[in-house]
């Protein structure tokens, strides 16, 4: 028997190119198997869906929570974190997002990630400094994982040292994020809640700290300021810190690693890059539609019936929304198969859209904008050892668990 | 001297026959009336269309295309220069600019645009975007006080920004529409006192109506604005030296005032083209779906196109009537359409379809809208609260969804814009996240009566005769 859809897209035998299964999929707008998700692979469908106010994020509108094998754990355990405002729907998210945001991004702090420019450029100087070995490089291990990690933890006000901790933590619930058939979705919630559990508790610890001695990061600010939504509960901004850390780390390391392997494989787009330093604007979002780190998002609920393309879909329903495939839909972009930084109105799903726009999308191409034009301009002739490189098992957070490189020299 | 529509007729372009289009776009010539958004972004559409021919840009005003939303905006709060503002160049457009100097006149017939200069600049294809301007004080001598000011050029709003940074002791505000609202909270912000006198019930009553006017006074009384409604402004007095010092209201009250906003609305430009013999009138000119305009007769030409705020166009979402809109996307997107077809084929023209779309910043609130809230009649609010001041509202009319508006959740939006792109029926009968005990029944939206006039709202539709009312054209502004 072939495999179904569905499966072809979790196989990990497919994740180093999974398009071909997208480009099936889209044959069938709203593809949908027994008992499994409403699958949605075309561009216009899904950028409607993400405007849809009858869809639901909130898990707990799943009419068949625990019947459906591919269907999160839902149940929250004792203790356990509520959901961030990722998982919540307005009032609730907007309310979340809106206290978060105050701290991040315009009106409130219409600065903060800009400010961080001189920062971000030491850290990268830093990491491309300490490759040792030219000839051999890793450029997951010694760049893209703890380029994002440092800034995140910089920006959240967490130590650095700790990272160890929470990358397990960080390492599990990502896993958890993954929709994988096989595994028991009862024994895998149950870690991801754990994880949570244990993530939080160290986060509760640095927030009281926090609240004693604050400083200029956003743990301290989330922790003692008000705005005109009042203060965060600690369960509140246990969940928030927790989404925001983990969101923070385990998305930038793909993009900057999809980029570089991108580049590799277009070396004149590399050769342009050290040229026109400015291409790197277009080129970062041309990534983020070629090869986005967010591949799908399968945790989305119908709170109505509703038609999509001359079919309906239950409520209570549960939809997949394949942004990686619709970035590739050819009823929106011509020739989406080829990598064009030149590409005119490019307006990718890669960050998502809608109220649940990625948070932290100006960091995220702040940070591979950064990255990417001096790794362009510092490796000197870099070439692929592997190719397709090792992925790692996540088809939501779909990237390479090791990029080996090799180049002559490193430049000043 | 009278000007008169004889001139012998020149080299024609021919329209039909072949390689006369592909002659056209190698040697034609095009000119564009009214160097301002849409003029510039329909020039560089020609040209990124393949157009090889001379392009003339004639614009009344003297420096280069710019962008006017910052106005009342950033530059009202001093975060802006008004002199900055260029509007980015997307393409070089390879233009003869005509600027500093209006168009004066119009003969189809030989195809020339006379300038106030007595110019004449032959065209093959014409575009006509000649925008609208702002409606000033009736009584010019006290429009012409020193304090007395509009809002619609650089100009305009480099004065006042100035004036501003001078700490006036009050500014009032004459009309509560989109610009009046935004000039009164630009004050606020710079803790200028300032009062808005408003004709209608409230704000924004003309444009979206009484419930969604109330929130908007909310927002006023709730920065400090001192609110006037139901009231119209009588004179304005200037003191000896001729600055203005006080405004008198119907009510019978004063207010004492160093500078005073007239915020009236618009007036579109179109008396240039008096006696052309074009579809031309105070509601705009008239043109088919695909921005050609209509002569006085009803026919359309095949050469003139308009573009922007001074065209209206039927709109099939909205019973064909005849739409025209002040709106930023509304330019860009009509000028992209009159470009491509001033250089195509009759079967490759595109209609202008585009659902009007808007946007405003105010009090520290964004609000959009999408469709025409103000032909609706009743009024859900679908999701969020008025209460919160976050929310969407839906407009029905006729037992559809006509038009939306939203008060910072405007990330919905596109999903009432398909509502209204496929005529859904109103009230949506469906569950959406976010709906509020207020929002389960449609209120009547409370648009005033059409009869007693308040400022315009930013969209007007007319009936289906393209010189509707009168043949014989008459500036009656």
């Amino acid at each position: 028997m072939t495999q179904s859809l569905l499966h072809q897209i979790l196989d990990h035998a497919n994740r180093a190119d999974p398009y071909p299964i997208y480009e099936e999929l889209r044959k069938t707008p709203v593809h949908h198997e027994d008992g499994g998700p409403y699958v949605i692979s075309t561009y216009y469908e899904i950028r409607s869906l993400l405007h849809d106010p009858r869809i639901s994020s909130d898990a707990r509108n799943l009419a068949s929570a625990g019947a459906d094998p591919l269907a999160e754990e839902t149940t929250p355990q004792e203790g356990a974190l509520p959901p961030g405002f990722l998982k919540l729907d307005p009032p609730e998210h907007d309310r979340m997002r809106r206290m978060t945001n105050r701290h991040f991004g315009p009106p409130h702090s219409p600065r903060r990630v800009d400010d961080m420019r001189p920062e971000l450029h030491d850290i990268v100087d830093g990491l491309i400094a300490g490759i040792d070995d030219p000839g051999r490089i890793d450029l997951v291990e010694q760049f893209s994982y703890p380029f994002p990690v440092t800034v995140i933890c910089r920006l959240l006000g967490v130590p650095r040292e700790d990272e160890s901790r929470f990358h397990t933590w960080a390492d599990t619930l990502a896993a958890s994020l993954d929709p994988d058939p096989d595994a028991d979705p009862a024994e895998r919630g149950k870690g991801a809640n754990e994880a949570r559990m244990e993530l939080g508790m160290y986060l509760a610890g640095l927030i009281e700290e926090r609240r004693k001695n604050p400083g200029d990061d956003m743990l301290s600010q989330l922790a003692t300021s008000r705005g005109e939504d009042g203060q965060m509960t600690t369960m509140e901004l246990l969940s928030t810190a927790a989404l925001l850390l983990i969101a923070g780390h385990e998305t930038t390391v793909n993009l900057i690693t999809n980029g570089m392997l991108t580049l590799l494989r277009n070396p004149d787009v590399l050769q342009r890059l050290r040229a026109e330093p400015k291409l790197v604007v277009p080129l970062v979002e041309e990534l983020l539609r070629f090869e986005p780190p967010v591949q799908l998002l399968p945790q989305r609920t119908t709170l109505a019936d509703i038609e999509v393309r001359g079919v309906t879909i239950p409520k209570g329903s549960s939809l997949w929304l394949v942004l990686a495939s619709g970035n590739r839909d050819p009823l929106r972009f011509e020739n989406p198969d080829r990598f064009d930084p030149d590409r005119p109105d490019i307006q990718h799903l890669g960050l998502g859209s809608g109220i649940h726009s990625c948070f932290g999308a100006p960091l995220a191409r702040l940070e591979a904008q950064l990255a990417l034009s001096e790794l362009a301009r510092r490796l000197e002739n870099p070439r692929l050892v592997d190719d397709p490189p090792p992925y790692r098992q996540n088809a939501v957070l779909r990237g390479p668990r090791h990029l080996h490189i090799t180049c002559d020299g490193i430049r000043p | 001297m009278p000007w008169t529509p004889s001139t012998p007729r020149p080299r024609r372009c021919p329209v039909r026959g072949d390689g006369a289009l592909e002659q056209l776009k190698r040697e034609g010539r095009i000119v564009v009336v009214g160097a301002s958004l849409a003029g510039l972004r329909a020039a560089e559409t020609l040209r990124a269309k393949g157009f090889e021919g001379s392009l003339t840009m004639i614009g009344d005003e003297p420096g280069e295309p710019y962008d006017r939303p910052p106005l009342s905006k950033q530059v009202l709060l001093g975060k802006a220069r008004a002199d900055r503002t260029a509007l980015p160049r997307l393409r070089s457009v390879d233009a003869t600019w005509r600027l500093g100097v209006p168009a004066a006149g119009l003969d189809m017939a030989a195809r020339r645009v006379r300038l106030a200069d007595g110019d004449e600049v032959p065209y093959d294809r014409l575009l006509i975007a000649t925008g609208v301007r702002a409606r000033p004080w009736p009584r010019e001598e006290e429009a012409e006080l020193d304090g007395v000011f509009v809002l619609r050029t650089r100009d305009h709003g480099a004065a006042l920004a100035r004036r501003l940074a001078d700490g006036p002791k009050r500014v009032l505000v004459i009309g509560g529409g989109f610009a009046g609202s935004e000039v009164a909270s630009a004050c606020r912000e710079r803790g200028i006192p300032v009062t808005v006198a408003e004709r209608g019930a409230s704000p924004l009553v003309g444009a979206l109506g009484g419930v969604i006017g109330a929130v908007s006074a909310g927002l006023h009384r709730e920065h400090g604005v001192d609110l006037r409604c139901g009231v119209m402004v009588t004179a304005l007095e200037g003191d000896a030296s001729g600055r203005v010092r006080a405004a008198h209201l119907s009510d019978g009250s004063t207010v004492e005032t160093d500078v005073v906003v007239v915020s009236l609305g618009a007036l579109r430009n179109t008396e240039w083209l008096a006696g052309s013999g074009l579809g031309a009138g105070p509601r705009g000119i008239a043109c088919d779906a695909g921005c050609r305009a209509f002569d006085i007769r009803g026919i359309v030409t095949d050469d003139i196109y308009a573009a922007g705020d001074v065209a209206r166009c039927p709109h099939p979402l909205f019973g064909y009537q005849f739409l025209s809109l002040e709106h930023w996307g509304n330019a860009v997107a009509q000028a992209g359409i009159a470009a491509h077809n001033m250089i195509s084929e009759s079967t490759d023209r595109l209609p202008h379809m585009e659902v009007p779309a808007f946007w405003s910043s105010q009090f520290g609130v964004n609000i959009k809208s999408v469709g025409v809230p103000s032909m609706g009649t009743e009024i859900l609010i679908a999701q969020g609260s008025l209460e919160s001041r976050r929310f969407v509202g839906v407009y029905g009319y006729q037992g559809r969804v006509i038009g939306a508006v939203s008060f910072d959740h405007g990330r919905w939006l596109p999903f009432y814009q398909e509502l209204i792109e496929s005529t859904a029926p109103f009230p949506p009968s469906f569950p959406t996240v976010d709906r509020h005990p207020d929002g389960q029944r449609p209120m009547d939206a409370d648009f005033p009566d059409p009869s007693v006039p308040s400022h315009g709202p930013t969209v007007t539709l007319s009936g289906y005769s393209p010189a509707d009312r009168r043949i014989t054209f008459i500036p009656a502004h």
